[in-house]
């Protein structure tokens, strides 16, 4: 009497072949990414490095003479459009992101905000850009402005900058919240001195990041009415303004004049630039891509050292 | 008295930190209301596009000429051009991510973890204007062209690759979410059982993440859907209805950009386009976003 065939085939040296295949696989499919970016950070130094100089930082754009073109006019807006998001943006999303955190009681309100949000994070940027159009520069008559962009630029980052607070506010634990409590602090007491401190490090994290999202974007600020020729920044010359009518008025009139000039910004400028036909205005926008990528780049690198030290923190 | 004043800021700030959250809402509303006032015409006295451009005209119509007469308004050219765009970017993204967020959630030791992880999220912080320019200057010339050597400079296809880089990231750190979220007994039982680390990853830990890994695919998709720059610049502005992607196309925020790059006054039916044309891409990626988060909560519950 034999026993019934076995099904019992292991194979385990074929089985442990096609592992390394996979493993293989993986390591190459997981290597295109660093490839890509390679390649990309060559690429624009390769065309760009040349054109970086003190005169590229500092001349404003010029169309008739591109050896003396820079980027000043676009790093200019640029800072005008990150303050005007911090403003308005920062304030807003971490508000938000408390009361959502912290106060909320579990109805159907906080459920369609919660809902909301995580919709709006994924609203193409290009449709907050006719928002923006139509509410602020139409509507509310801020006209093509460098206010209305870092206005849109805000509603943009405001679901970002939420949900990266709720993360850190999540991230604290509720004993903190109990003992103040317990010593008879009251909630917003407790959110002030003690849970707001120990979540910091993770919302300035989420902030920078979220920053560094508004200053890549270049589709709704197009869309509002950045173009690419400014032959100044918005407002002109402060000195000069100060000037001809004193500290007070002269600072008023520039403010003034500031928020309402028509504007560029640095990746609207690399998009005018790379649409013209010349070769040398690709070397323009290489560089100012580079310029871009240095401040994203470190950026990137804050938030990354702050998580890392906070980490650390967390361990010891 | 004192007590009284506590009070009254406790609750004062409580309400204002309220409307911060409610003015999310407010964003929501303001941007449904505006797509629609010039689609439709909701303020007394405005003419909304759709009153001067039949619905079935816009949805069916297959040609896409709103500047030169004679005009015609149909969207499909657009609708293809992104469509095609999208899923080619997928097509890159979906392996490339797969296979990252495999690597790093399943063999990768911690160090390479902790050096893998800034890059992805470098490339993530690149903006979309220097991937068009990427594509331009060197995908085109040097990747494309070297295997089809006579394809115009503007190509869905460039595109298409472009867009699946700039995903990559958002599919890697979704899917290794989704990785790590499967317990460490499912793993530990298929080791038991003397399988090996790819059989592990791919028929255990794959399908058990797997509408995780879905969701992470709508997302990215919504995402390749909404992109502008990079397609802006590297598609080119040729609306046709075509499934060559070694032609010139145009997507639906490539026309957007393209019109008010030019100057379309306020009010005509050329600056109205890009409202009916941002609903319509709005809806799209609604839709999708709210799929993919339907099942990533399901997902969430799965493991909790």
């Amino acid at each position: 009497m034999s026993a019934a065939p076995s099904a019992y085939r292991p194979a385990i040296g074929r089985r442990r072949f096609v592992g390394r295949l996979g493993l293989a696989a993986f390591v190459a499919l997981s290597l295109v990414a660093l490839v890509a970016l390679g390649a990309l950070i060559l690429q624009v130094l390769q065309q760009g490095g040349s054109v970086i100089s003190r005169t590229f930082l500092s001349n404003p754009p010029s169309i008739l003479e591109p050896e003396t073109a820079g980027v000043y006019v676009a790093i200019i807006g640029t800072l005008w459009l990150i303050g005007i998001t911090v403003l308005a943006a920062v304030p807003l999303g971490v508000g938000a992101a408390i009361w959502l955190e912290e106060y909320a009681p579990r109805n159907r309100l906080t459920r369609f905000i919660h809902l909301n949000i995580s919709n709006l994070a994924g609203v193409p940027s290009i449709v907050y850009g006719l928002l923006g159009l139509a509410i602020f520069v139409r509507s509310l008559q801020m006209g093509r402005s460098v206010l209305a962009g870092g206005l849109t630029l805000a509603l943009l980052v405001v679901p970002v900058i939420i949900i990266a607070t709720r993360e850190a506010l999540a991230a604290v634990p509720p004993s903190i919240r109990h003992a103040s409590l317990a010593l008879g602090a009251t909630r917003w007491q407790t959110i002030r001195h003690h849970v707001l401190p120990a979540a910091l490090p993770g919302i300035l994290t989420g902030v920078i990041l979220s920053l560094s999202r508004a200053i890549g974007e270049a589709a709704p600020l197009i869309l509002i009415g950045a173009v690419s020729y400014v032959a100044a920044p918005p407002g002109g010359s402060l000195a000069e303004s100060v000037e001809a009518q004193g500290v007070f008025a002269g600072l008023r009139e520039w403010l003034r004049a500031a928020l309402s000039d028509g504007f560029t910004a640095l990746p609207v400028q690399i998009y005018g630039w790379i649409g013209e036909p010349d070769e040398i205005f690709h070397a323009l926008a290489a560089g100012g891509i580079l310029v871009l990528l240095v401040v994203l780049f470190s950026m990137n690198a804050v938030a990354i050292g702050i998580r890392a030290w906070q980490q650390r923190h967390r361990h010891s | 008295m004192r007590r009284l004043g506590l009070r009254l800021r406790e609750r004062g700030i409580e309400l204002s930190l309220l409307a911060c959250a409610l003015v999310t809402i407010l964003v929501t509303a303001g941007i449904i209301f505006v797509l629609l006032d010039e689609c439709f015409g909701l303020t007394p006295g405005k003419v909304g596009f759709f009153q001067a451009v039949s619905i079935s005209e816009f949805l069916t119509g297959t040609e896409w000429k709103p500047m030169i007469e004679p005009r015609s308004f149909g969207v499909l050219p657009l609708v293809s051009g992104t469509l095609m765009v999208a899923f080619g970017a997928l097509l890159v993204a979906l392996p490339i991510g797969l296979a990252t967020s495999i690597f790093l959630s399943e063999y990768a030791p911690p160090w390479l973890r902790q050096i893998f992880k800034p890059v992805l999220e470098l490339l993530a912080g690149v903006p979309t204007v220097v991937y068009g320019y990427f594509a331009l200057t060197f995908i085109t010339p040097y990747l494309i062209r070297g295997i089809f050597p006579d394809v115009q400079i503007f190509n869905a296809l460039s595109a298409a690759v472009v867009v699946g880089i700039m995903i990559v990231p958002t599919v890697c750190s979704l899917c290794d979410d989704a990785f790590r979220a499967v317990p460490r007994s499912l793993r530990e039982a298929a080791y038991g059982l003397a399988a090996t680390k790819l059989e592990v990853s791919t028929r255990v830990v794959l399908p058990a993440a797997l509408s995780g890994v879905i969701a992470a695919v709508l997302l990215a998709f919504s995402r390749a859907i909404g992109e502008t720059m990079a397609v802006a610049l590297a598609a080119g502005m040729t609306p046709h209805l075509s499934l060559n992607p070694l032609t010139s196309i145009q997507t639906m925020t490539g026309y957007i950009v393209q019109v008010v790059g030019g100057d379309a006054p306020a009010g005509s039916l050329e600056y109205q386009t890009i409202f009916a044309v941002g609903l319509s891409l709005f809806a799209m990626t609604f839709i999708v976003n709210v799929v993919a988060q339907r099942i990533f909560a399901r997902f969430r519950e799965a493991y909790e």
